[in-house]
């Protein structure tokens, strides 16, 4: 598996369908190394059946998949084994273990991939992870149910990054945030991003995280992804969607917003 | 595959250098950690020109020795050293686990909250109980806002399901009874008398005590479960708002469908029981039916159909009750859910056996015998 892959995923040709109802049609995207790809579109359109396919919770009608240019679909199990650890999921709900505690929680990819790791490093690891989610330092031994929304998120964003993956989904992880903590969070995936080389396949509906985080955005509608591209890019395109989505009423509040305080951008 | 990580020692004349090679990453870590742990000298640099990839486990673990031994990070690659002032900043006290309080204090620890909790199970048990008794008051005044199909579908899931395995399970304990019987009186040569044992036993006690003690297993689990995973999801919450009391429209429903199915549950149960035990009797005592029936008529008196009949809705009111508010006090996280309604079917039949006793004593005092 090469890391330095320019393209980290490549999709081509994926059908995804549930019964009669098809969902995705020939769709074909590429992930660059690097970047934080955001995928936007409609209720209903499969963005997380897109991201379930690529992190192989769904199988594809037909297809292909690779990442990092080594094919996911039909891999034996150790080379999917493998993958596995390259990357770290976070799910729209946190899907944290109830009954286990954040660090807990943390540490169990940890122990799942690496039975050697000594209990004092691992507990040293899962308390870095944690600051460094933005969590405070007394969340360590909190359950999921003791934690606010905010914190759930951060604390699945912390045992995401708990085998220093290459590639890093996001399910809607503003979703459900008041603003600033949204804002807060945003700051925190690009500054985590650009500091550990992540590549972010971002999946939201979030306007703002558009425009303040994401290189580029892939826009998913009549079951394929009809533009991908910088938001100028996208604005340049004149499938109504986009038009609607973007040049819609809360999208031009969005643009504004970021043209009147340029970003904070490095 | 690049290599794994390894560390190597100079000793250049005073000055030690421990130069790190290979990947320093979770996956190449292997052992370096605990060797740089156990190392002894205190070198005066780290080499890290060697390191060919790093991530923020090998970063934590160079930035920890270096903290322990002082030592100067040279020929760290630009990638290397961003990673490891990452880490370096994210350097908090911060705690993993609550820390283990001294095992004596523990146990005492233990034994007060479990007095507490059962303290409170059993306050709360009480006042869920009179809430349930002023709704019921407030439904017999209004019978029209009884929930009807709700009551049907579950005589249909209490009652009507249950028929089978009920049936099976008194049907064996009769059998048990009379074969058991049946060895022990033929030593006094009054096997005849095994038709006396399994009437009475089966009428007055065994016939609704398994009944009881099945309805809690299969119904008051169910009714903990249901209500714990309704409050976990904000369901009942949800009812209030919407005005609808929860203890209308569930709790009341599974109170009412188990006081009247568990009596018939009951006397079912005894039947069945009576018929298992008088086909033993017919097969191996060679006591024809006619004759067994006849029996039964003159040995069981009334009173002993009503002792237990009368225990039955008791017996389900309690099941139901225990379900419904144990279930109703989740909360949290999934485990919770089956936490409590181990507590439901516990509760309901220890309780059962215990108001099971004060009957028995309560029937013998006035004289039904």
């Amino acid at each position: 598996m090469d890391l330095h892959h320019p393209i980290a995923i490549r999709i081509r040709g994926v059908t995804n369908s549930f019964g009669d109802q098809v969902i995705h049609q020939d769709l074909d995207l590429d992930v660059r190394n690097g970047e934080i790809l955001g995928v936007v579109g409609g209720s209903g359109t499969g963005k997380s059946v897109l991201m379930r396919t690529i992190i192989g919770l769904q199988q594809p009608r037909h297809g292909e998949i690779e990442i990092f240019g080594e094919p996911m679909l039909g891999a034996d199990a150790e080379t999917q084994l493998d993958l596995r650890r390259r990357w770290g999921v976070m799910f729209q709900g946190g899907a944290l273990f109830s009954t286990l505690t954040v660090a807990e929680n943390i540490q169990v990819p940890l122990r799942e991939f690496y039975p050697n790791i000594g209990p004092q490093l691992l507990d040293e690891i899962a308390a870095y992870k944690v600051i460094m989610a933005g969590l405070p330092a007394n969340a360590g031994p909190k359950y999921p149910s003791e934690l606010s929304g905010g914190m759930k998120k951060r604390a699945g964003l912390a045992r995401a990054l708990a085998l220093d993956p290459q590639l890093l989904f996001l399910d809607e992880p503003t979703a459900g945030l008041d603003p600033i903590a949204a804002a807060a969070f945003d700051e925190l995936t690009q500054n985590l991003c650009r500091t550990l080389g992540l590549t972010v396949f971002l999946i939201t509906h979030d306007l703002d995280t558009l425009h303040a985080i994401c290189d580029r955005v892939a826009v998913l509608a009549d079951q394929k992804v009809v533009a991908v591209g910088t938001i100028p890019e996208l604005l340049a395109s004149d499938h109504p969607w986009i038009q609607a989505y973007f040049n819609g009423p809360r999208g031009r509040a969005a643009s504004a917003a970021v043209a009147s305080h340029p970003a904070k951008e490095s | 595959m690049t290599d794994m990580a390894d560390i190597v020692i100079d000793q250049d004349g005073s000055i030690a250098r421990v130069r790190v090679t290979g990947r320093l990453t979770l996956a190449g870590l292997g052992n370096v950690a605990d060797r740089l742990d156990a190392l002894a000298l205190s070198p005066a640099q780290i080499d890290l020109s060697g390191v060919e990839r790093m991530d923020t486990v090998g970063a934590w673990v160079i930035q920890r020795f270096v903290e322990r031994t002082g030592a100067k990070i040279v020929g760290a690659h630009p990638d290397a050293q961003r990673l490891i002032a990452l880490v370096h900043a994210t350097e908090r006290d911060v705690r993993v686990r609550h820390e283990p309080p001294f095992a004596p204090l523990r146990v005492i620890n233990e034994i007060g909250e479990a007095a507490i909790l059962a303290w409170q199970t059993l306050l709360g048990l009480v006042a869920f109980f009179g809430s349930v008794v002023i709704a019921s008051w407030d439904l017999i005044r209004s019978p029209r806002r009884i929930r009807v199909n709700a009551v049907v579908h579950r005589f249909e899931l209490v009652g009507v399901k249950a028929l089978g395995i009920i049936g099976l399970m008194s049907f064996l304990i009769g059998i048990v009874i009379a074969q058991q019987g049946a060895v022990q009186l033929q030593q006094f040569g009054a096997e005849v008398l095994t038709v006396n044992l399994i009437g009475r036993i089966t009428t007055r006690e065994l016939g609704v005590l398994m009944t009881a003690i099945m309805v809690a297993g299969r119904s008051g689990s169910a009714f903990a479960a249901q209500l714990g995973t309704m409050k976990l999801t904000e369901e009942i919450d949800a009812m209030r708002t919407i005005g609808v009391s929860p203890m209308e429209a569930l709790v009341l429903p599974r109170m009412l469908a188990s006081i009247i199915m568990m009596p018939l549950l009951g006397f079912y149960a005894t039947l069945i029981s009576i018929i298992g035990g008088g086909l033993f009797c017919w097969i191996s005592l060679e006591i024809p039916p006619v004759t067994f029936v006849q029996r039964l008529q003159e040995v069981i008196p009334l009173t002993d159909l009503w002792v237990g009949l009368l225990k039955a809705p008791v017996f389900g009111g309690i099941i139901a009750m225990t379900g419904c508010f144990q279930g109703l006090q989740v909360s949290g996280n999934a485990e919770e859910v089956g936490l409590k309604t181990t507590a439901a079917v516990v509760q309901a039949i220890f309780l059962v056996i215990v108001l099971d006793a004060f009957f028995a004593v309560f029937f013998t005092q006035i004289g039904w015998i």
